[in-house]
C-alpha cells in the first residue's frame, strides 16, 4: 500500500461571471461609479448583482493520487480540468475544499511559458527552467541533454524570434521534460508539434513515470491516456463523473450519455468549426449497432455531419488508432478519391473497414475534414469513437508461449475499406489489384 | 511526512510563504537578468542610455535652479547639489514605475505558473539598482571635475541607499498590486513620477523649506511626508558633507514612513497576491 502523494477533499471553485462588462480587469471608475450609483438610487441597488452569476468551475470533487500513479484527467472543454490543474499547482487559490500534496510539484501547463522572444536559446534554455523551478546548476548539468532533446545546437545563439515555430516549441518542451520533480502535472501540451515530435515527448513522459514519479496528465488524445496512464478521471461540468482503469473511463469518455454504445454524439468542438461531426454509428456486417467487435468483422464507421456551407470535393480521413499508435486509415489522400460535394445542411457518410485483421483491445477512431485543397480544416481532427476487439488469442490460432508478448508489437497496415459517400457514390479501395 | 508538504486552502496563511521566496531566489535572478539582457537589445547606445537619462535631468534641473537663484551650501558646487538628488530620484521613479507595471506585463507568467509573486517587482527593482549603480558614474565625473573631497560621512551611503531601495519597493509593491485589479493606476503612474520630481528637493535643497521664514508649518509638515526627502537629503548630508545640515524631525518623519510604506505594500500584495491569477 502506497502513501497518497495528492489528496484532494471537496475542492469547490467559484467564478463570478460579470455579463454587462467583458473586461476581465475592474476599472477603479466603474467601482467609484458604481458605488455613487448604488448610493443614489438605493431603491434599485440589486440591479448591480443581476449582471453577474455564480459558476462553479469545480464542484465538491474529491480523490485520491498514490505515489507513483499516473493519472489521465478526461472530460470536454469546461468540465473542469484547467482549473483543477490550476488549483494543484497553486495558481490559484479554491473558494472551498483542502488539497495536501507530499513531495515536490512541478506543472507544465503551457510550453515555453517565460521564453523571451529577443533572448537567444541558450538564455531562454536558463530563463524558462528556472521559472519552472530549476536550479541554476540543475539546468547547468541538462543543458546538453536538454539541446540534444530539442535538436537545436545550431542555433542556440539566435534570438528564438528568429526560430521556426518547431524549432521554438521543440526547445520548450526540451527544457520541461528534463525537469525532475516528485509529481508532475501536466496539461495538454502535446497538441503541437508534427507527429514525430509528439511520439518522442509522449515516449519522454513514459520515461519520466516510468520513474516512479507522480504524473497527472490532462488530454483529449485518447491514445496518449491509455498509453501512458494507469488511471483515469472523467470530469464533466465541475464534479467527477467516473474514475479508475484507463480504458474504462475513456471508454465512458466516448458513451457520452448515450445509452445504446456503439452510437457517439459529438457536436461542435471549436466555434470556428465549419463542419460539425454530430454523431457517429459503429455497426458490424450485419447492420448490428456494436462497440465490442471480433477479430475478422467489418467495421462500419457511419458519419452524421452538418455542414454550415455546401463544399465542393472536400477531403476526408477516417482513422483507427490503437494505444501503441495508428493502426490504419481511409484516406481521400491515399485513394485519391473524395465525394463530390458537401451540402449545405445534412450529410451522412459511411467508411466500410472490411475485414479488420485487429488483435485484441480498445481503439479509437479518429476523423478529420479538409477543404478542397486541403490547406485549413474545416473540422477539428478530433477522436470520436472507441470500440473493442473482443476475440482471445488463442481462437484466432495464437496459440504459443510468445503469443502475448508478439502481439503486443504494433504493426500500421492499410485495411481494405469501402466508402459510402453522401451524393450516392461509392469507392472500395481493392487490393488485389496490387497483386501482380 | 515528506518535508515538502504543501497543504492548500483557501484564505489560509500561508507558513512556507518565505521559504519559497528563498527557494526561488535563482528566479529573482534569472528574471532581473533576463530585464537587463532585453533592455538594451537593438538600441544604439545601449547601457549609455542609463547614463544619458540622469546627465539630462542633472543639467535640466540645474539650469532651472540657477535661473531661480536657489540656495546653494557653501563649497558645494551646484551640479553637484543637483546631482546628489537626481540619482536616488532616478532609481526611484525607474524602479516605482516599472515595478507598478511588471505584475501585468508578466501576465502570461502569473497565470501559468506558481512562484511567489513577489519576486517580480523585487526584480526590477533591482534591475533599477544596477542602472543606479551605473549611473553613479556621472556623480564620481563630477567630483573630479569640481575637485570636490567628501569626508568620512560618504561612509554612510549604503545605508541611505537601503532606505531608498526599502522606499522603491514598498511603494512599487503596493501600486503593483493596485494595478492588477484597477488598471486605472497605469495612467496614475506617470503623472506621480512627474509630479513627485516637483516637490522633491531636486532643485533646490531641504533647508530652503525647513528654513523659510513665511513658509506656514503645516506645509513643512506635509513636505516632510515625502519619503523621498529623506533619501535625499541623506544622500545630500553623506555626499557633500560640510555645510549641509540634516533637518532631523523632517528627516526622521520620512524614514517613517519609508518603513511604513514597506510594511504597508508587503502587507497588500500578500493579500492581493491569491487572486491575482484570476483578475489579471
Amino acid at each position: 500500500m502506497s502513501q497518497p502523494a495528492i489528496t484532494v477533499e471537496h475542492l469547490s471553485k467559484r467564478y463570478i461571471l460579470k455579463h454587462q462588462n467583458a473586461e476581465k480587469y475592474t476599472a477603479l471608475r466603474d467601482v467609484i461609479t458604481n458605488k455613487v450609483k448604488s448610493v443614489v438610487s438605493k431603491s434599485s441597488s440589486n440591479s448591480s448583482h443581476q449582471s453577474t452569476e455564480e459558476f462553479w468551475a469545480l464542484n465538491d470533487v474529491s480523490f485520491e493520487i498514490n505515489a507513483g500513479e499516473r493519472v489521465g484527467i478526461i472530460g470536454r472543454n469546461g468540465a473542469g480540468k484547467s482549473t483543477l490543474l490550476k488549483i494543484l499547482s497553486r495558481i490559484v487559490t479554491p473558494t472551498k475544499g483542502r488539497i495536501t500534496i507530499d513531495g515536490r510539484v512541478a506543472s507544465l501547463l503551457e510550453v515555453g511559458t517565460g521564453f523571451h522572444p529577443e533572448l537567444s536559446g541558450r538564455e531562454n534554455i536558463f530563463l524558462n527552467g528556472s521559472i519552472l523551478g530549476m536550479t541554476k546548476r540543475e539546468i547547468e548539468s541538462k543543458f546538453d541533454e536538454i539541446v540534444d532533446f530539442a535538436e537545436v545546437e545550431k542555433f542556440l545563439d539566435t534570438p528564438v524570434k528568429r526560430y521556426s515555430s518547431g524549432m521554438y516549441v521543440r526547445l520548450a518542451f526540451a527544457v520541461a521534460a528534463h525537469l525532475e520533480p516528485e509529481i508532475l502535472i501536466v496539461d495538454e501540451v502535446l497538441a503541437v508539434g508534427d507527429a514525430a515530435f509528439q511520439n518522442k515527448c509522449l515516449g519522454k513522459m513514459k520515461d519520466v513515470a516510468g520513474d516512479g514519479r507522480t504524473v497527472i496528465f490532462v488530454s483529449h488524445n485518447m491514445g496518449a491516456i491509455n498509453s501512458l496512464c494507469n488511471k483515469a478521471i472523467l470530469l464533466n461540468a465541475g464534479k467527477i463523473q467516473s474514475m479508475g482503469d484507463t480504458e474504462i473511463i475513456t471508454g465512458n469518455y466516448f458513451s457520452g450519455n448515450v445509452s445504446n454504445s456503439g452510437e457517439f454524439i459529438i457536436g461542435k468542438n471549436s466555434s470556428d468549426e465549419k463542419v460539425i461531426v454530430e454523431k457517429i454509428v459503429l455497426r458490424d456486417q450485419r447492420g448490428m449497432v456494436q462497440q465490442n467487435f471480433q477479430f475478422g468483422d467489418n467495421l462500419e464507421v457511419e458519419v452524421e455531419l452538418n455542414s454550415l456551407q455546401e463544399y465542393e470535393s472536400p477531403y476526408m480521413f477516417i482513422a483507427i488508432k490503437s494505444a501503441k499508435g495508428p493502426v490504419t486509415n481511409a484516406s481521400g489522400l491515399i485513394d485519391g478519391y473524395r465525394t463530390s460535394k458537401f451540402e449545405k445542411g445534412k450529410n451522412t457518410i459511411k467508411c466500410t473497414f472490411l475485414n479488420m485483421p485487429l488483435l485484441p483491445g480498445q481503439y479509437t477512431v479518429l476523423i478529420g475534414i479538409r477543404e478542397k485543397e486541403g490547406l485549413y480544416a474545416l473540422t477539428d481532427s478530433k477522436d470520436v469513437a472507441v470500440f473493442n476487439i473482443t476475440s482471445v488469442l488463442s481462437e484466432i490460432g495464437l496459440n504459443g508461449t510468445l503469443a502475448d508478448s508478439v502481439a503486443h508489437d504494433t504493426i500500421s497496415p492499410i485495411i481494405p475499406y469501402r466508402w459510402d459517400f453522401n451524393d450516392g457514390k461509392s469507392y472500395e479501395f481493392d487490393i488485389t489489384k496490387y497483386q501482380r | 511526512m515528506n518535508k515538502h508538504r504543501i497543504i492548500i486552502e483557501p484564505d489560509t496563511e500561508d507558513s512556507n510563504y518565505w521559504r519559497d521566496l528563498w527557494n526561488f531566489r535563482g528566479l529573482f535572478y534569472f528574471l532581473a537578468w533576463r530585464d537587463i539582457l532585453v533592455r538594451y537589445k537593438q538600441t544604439v547606445i545601449g547601457v549609455l542610455w542609463s547614463v544619458a537619462k540622469p546627465l539630462l535631468t542633472i543639467f535640466v534641473m540645474g539650469f532651472l535652479g540657477w535661473l531661480f537663484h536657489s540656495e546653494v551650501p557653501t563649497g558645494v558646487p551646484r551640479l553637484l547639489l543637483v546631482c546628489t538628488a537626481t540619482l536616488p530620484w532616478q532609481f526611484f521613479s525607474s524602479s516605482f514605475s516599472e515595478a507598478s507595471n511588471s505584475l501585468v506585463s508578466n501576465s502570461n507568467l502569473l497565470t501559468k505558473v506558481y512562484f511567489p509573486r513577489l519576486i517580480v517587482p523585487a526584480s526590477t527593482v533591482i534591475v533599477c539598482l544596477i542602472d543606479f549603480f551605473i549611473s553613479f558614474a556621472i556623480l564620481v565625473v563630477i567630483m573630479i571635475f569640481t575637485r570636490f573631497m567628501p569626508d568620512w560621512k560618504i561612509l554612510m551611503l549604503p545605508l541611505f541607499l537601503l532606505l531608498a531601495i526599502v522606499t522603491a519597493m514598498g511603494t512599487g509593491l503596493f501600486i503593483s498590486a493596485l494595478n492588477v485589479k484597477y488598471r486605472d493606476f497605469r495612467y496614475l503612474i506617470p503623472f506621480i513620477v512627474q509630479f513627485g520630481l516637483y516637490v522633491s528637493p531636486v532643485a533646490f535643497s531641504s533647508n530652503m523649506i525647513y528654513n523659510h521664514p513665511t513658509l506656514p508649518a503645516y506645509l513643512k509638515f506635509i513636505y516632510s511626508l515625502n519619503p523621498m526627502v529623506g533619501v535625499i537629503d541623506g544622500f545630500r548630508w553623506c555626499i557633500l558633507g560640510g555645510s549641509t545640515t540634516l533637518y532631523l524631525p523632517g528627516f526622521l518623519m520620512s524614514i517613517g514612513i519609508s518603513v511604513l510604506f514597506l510594511f504597508v505594500g508587503v502587507w497588500y500584495f500578500r493579500r492581493m497576491e491569491k487572486t491575482f491569477a484570476d483578475v489579471i
